[in-house]
């Protein structure tokens, strides 16, 4: 054993003459958070499918929980639990018979099995829907349900295909606490996300999925490197102030249009009480003040040429736009 | 091996018990199927019937229709299941199942008995119907009877490997709905309703060597007495031969990779 939970190299699939992964090496050590980032069709889903057992690869090699994928898929399968993008849970029986379907089939005794049931219905707070059939569940709900069914079982791998498309602000933030507890207790998670600001919270390692190979891997501190560094903004609204801020900070750079100031930082106190400091020195005061550190945002772009969402700073709002959009298209 | 088998046997009864609570919570949905012969039977008896029995009474013709319809409920039912087996696809469910170090045919088995006990219990509630309207088998004996309920397993089984391979073929529940109907439009041209002889004579070959006249003129004569001839063989060469062709034809589309 490696250490490594996944392994993966030169991974390849076409659909007809479509290549969706052009040669993908993927290394997961065994309990972190691994995240495949990249825009919808990237071919993360196709990822998680292979890694998952569900669709054999065109060519390259995959061991998942130590196992070759190819010889011995069952093994892999006993190891792993998979939760995919779209719901898969029974939406005509409820959801305790959905957890003790799954009870069954890992072959648990009856009375363990739901006392499992009970205590994960319970952990994804569905206990007050326990007894109602699964299709009348909001998506949040399907969404724990599934992920509980996932967890019936103990898998050491976890795959989650897009875990947090389509959620609320609040079901996002009870999937992240879900995340972060299966690591606690020693579980590997490989997650696909959309969302940078996702993968920045949860993973431990980051890799950008791009026109079907990996562009960029590393800790969301080292892709924050392979960007120009974050600047402070000073902005003003009177020219004359503008001008004798400029001379005071010859190495900002200057737009005359909009009376602002960017003056290279890496976003610190000391370096910010620095810039204060000599404003103050020169006697004149901005009007505004904002503090730009790159974010996986600008990664993306760097990457991929491509703005993948919404600014980082309009946060949350814009976020949930995108998620009800996002939404709405897996929906047609 | 053994272990196999028993992994076999145990997530296949895990996925019958599923199969068998969706039919137990939507009771609706296999009533529903149950209407065609049901309809039929009381539409060629009492509207048809006059006509149909060519003078030898309504009895007779209850007589002579009765195991045609018990055949063409097992046709119906399939419906329900190549419906049910398109629309489980395209759940994510099955998707899961395939992820789970469970036995791999389970998901068809635990489909395929379900449909075949639906199957048993759908035939013994339209036969119930049959009697009420004045069916009565007569001369039957206790190994008749068996014969009789084997038969209606072994065809159950077969066309619900049929069923499950067209299920799998089909895009969605609609696709599955149109490409079972020809297992509820063959008794249609069977001898269920009229005598292979009343058809006219380039037809009749076609009629009499289709799955579903062998296996209701067996039925005929365990139930009734009448002359079954080699029916019997052909009704169970048939059987075999549908199971087989359907159990491989739904392997080979369960196996392939999902898009």
């Amino acid at each position: 054993m490696t250490g490594l939970a996944i392994a993966a190299s030169g991974l390849r699939k076409s659909y007809g003459d479509k290549t969706v992964l052009n040669g993908v090496d993927l290394a997961v050590p065994a309990g972190t958070v691994f995240a495949l980032l990249g825009p919808n069709g990237a071919g993360k889903t196709t990822a998680v499918k292979i890694l998952s057992t569900l669709v054999r690869p065109d060519a390259g090699q995959v061991s998942v929980g130590g196992h070759d994928l190819a010889t011995h898929p069952q093994q892999v399968r006993a190891a792993i639990g998979v939760t995919g993008q779209f719901s898969a849970v029974d939406g005509l029986i409820t959801g305790t018979e959905n957890m003790l379907l799954m009870a069954d089939l890992h072959h648990l005794p009856k009375a363990e099995g739901r006392k499992v049931a009970a205590e994960l219905l319970a952990r994804f707070d569905l206990t007050g829907a326990a007894d109602k059939p699964a299709s009348t569940y909001s998506g949040g709900m399907k969404r724990r349900l599934d992920i509980a069914m996932t967890l019936v079982g103990n898998p050491r791998i976890i795959f989650l295909d897009e875990p947090t498309t389509g959620l609320d602000p609040r079901s996002r933030h009870t999937m992240w606490q879900v995340i972060r507890q299966l690591v606690a207790d020693g579980t590997t998670v490989f997650l696909t996300t959309q969302y940078l600001e996702e993968a920045d919270e949860l993973a431990d390692r980051i890799a950008v999925l791009h026109g079907g190979t990996i562009a960029a891997e590393g800790t969301a501190a080292e892709l924050k490197r392979l960007v120009p560094g974050g600047h402070v903004r000073l902005r003003f609204t009177d020219p004359a102030t503008h001008r004798t801020a400029a001379a005071a900070l010859p190495e900002a750079a200057r737009d005359d249009d909009a009376l602002t100031l960017d003056v290279p930082s890496d976003g610190s106190q000391r370096a910010l009480r620095s810039v204060l400091d000599r404003l103050d020195a020169t006697g004149v005061e901005a009007d505004e003040l904002t503090v730009h550190t790159p974010d996986l945002d600008d990664v993306f772009f760097a990457l991929t040429g491509a703005p993948a969402l919404p600014a980082q700073s309009t946060a949350t709002a814009a976020q949930n736009t995108a998620d009800q959009t996002a939404a709405e298209e897996n929906a047609r | 091996m053994s272990s196999q088998l028993a992994l076999a046997v145990r997530d296949s009864s895990t996925m019958l018990r599923r199969n068998l609570l969706h039919a137990r919570r939507y009771p609706s949905l296999t009533l529903n199927l149950l209407l065609t012969p049901v309809m039929l039977l009381l539409l060629f008896v009492y509207v048809f019937g006059g006509a149909m029995s060519g003078g030898a009474g309504r009895s007779a013709y209850v007589a002579y229709l009765v195991p045609g319809i018990l055949l063409m409920t097992v046709g119906s039912t399939v419906i329900g299941t190549a419906v049910s087996m398109a629309t489980d696809m395209n759940e994510g469910i099955v998707a899961r199942f395939r992820t789970m170090a469970i036995h791999r045919d389970s998901v068809l088995f635990g489909r395929v008995a379900g449909s075949v006990l639906q199957s048993v219990a759908s035939v013994v509630l339209v036969g119930l119907v049959g009697a009420a309207i004045g069916f009565r088998p007569h001369g039957a004996t206790a190994l008749e009877w068996l014969a009789a309920f084997g038969l209606l397993v072994l065809f159950s089984l077969a066309l619900t490997w049929i069923a499950v391979g067209m299920g799998l073929g089909s895009p969605n529940a609609e696709a599955a709905s149109n490409a079972a109907m020809p297992l509820i439009l063959l008794p249609m041209i069977s001898s269920a309703f009229v005598p292979l002889h009343s058809m006219p004579g380039w037809f009749q070959p076609v009629a009499q060597y289709q799955p579903f006249t062998p296996a209701i003129e067996t039925l005929r004569g365990l139930l009734l007495g009448t002359h079954v001839g080699n029916n019997g063989w052909i009704a169970l060469v048939w059987c075999l031969a549908l199971t087989v062709l359907g159990y491989r034809w739904s392997r080979a589309q369960f196996d392939r990779d999902p898009k």
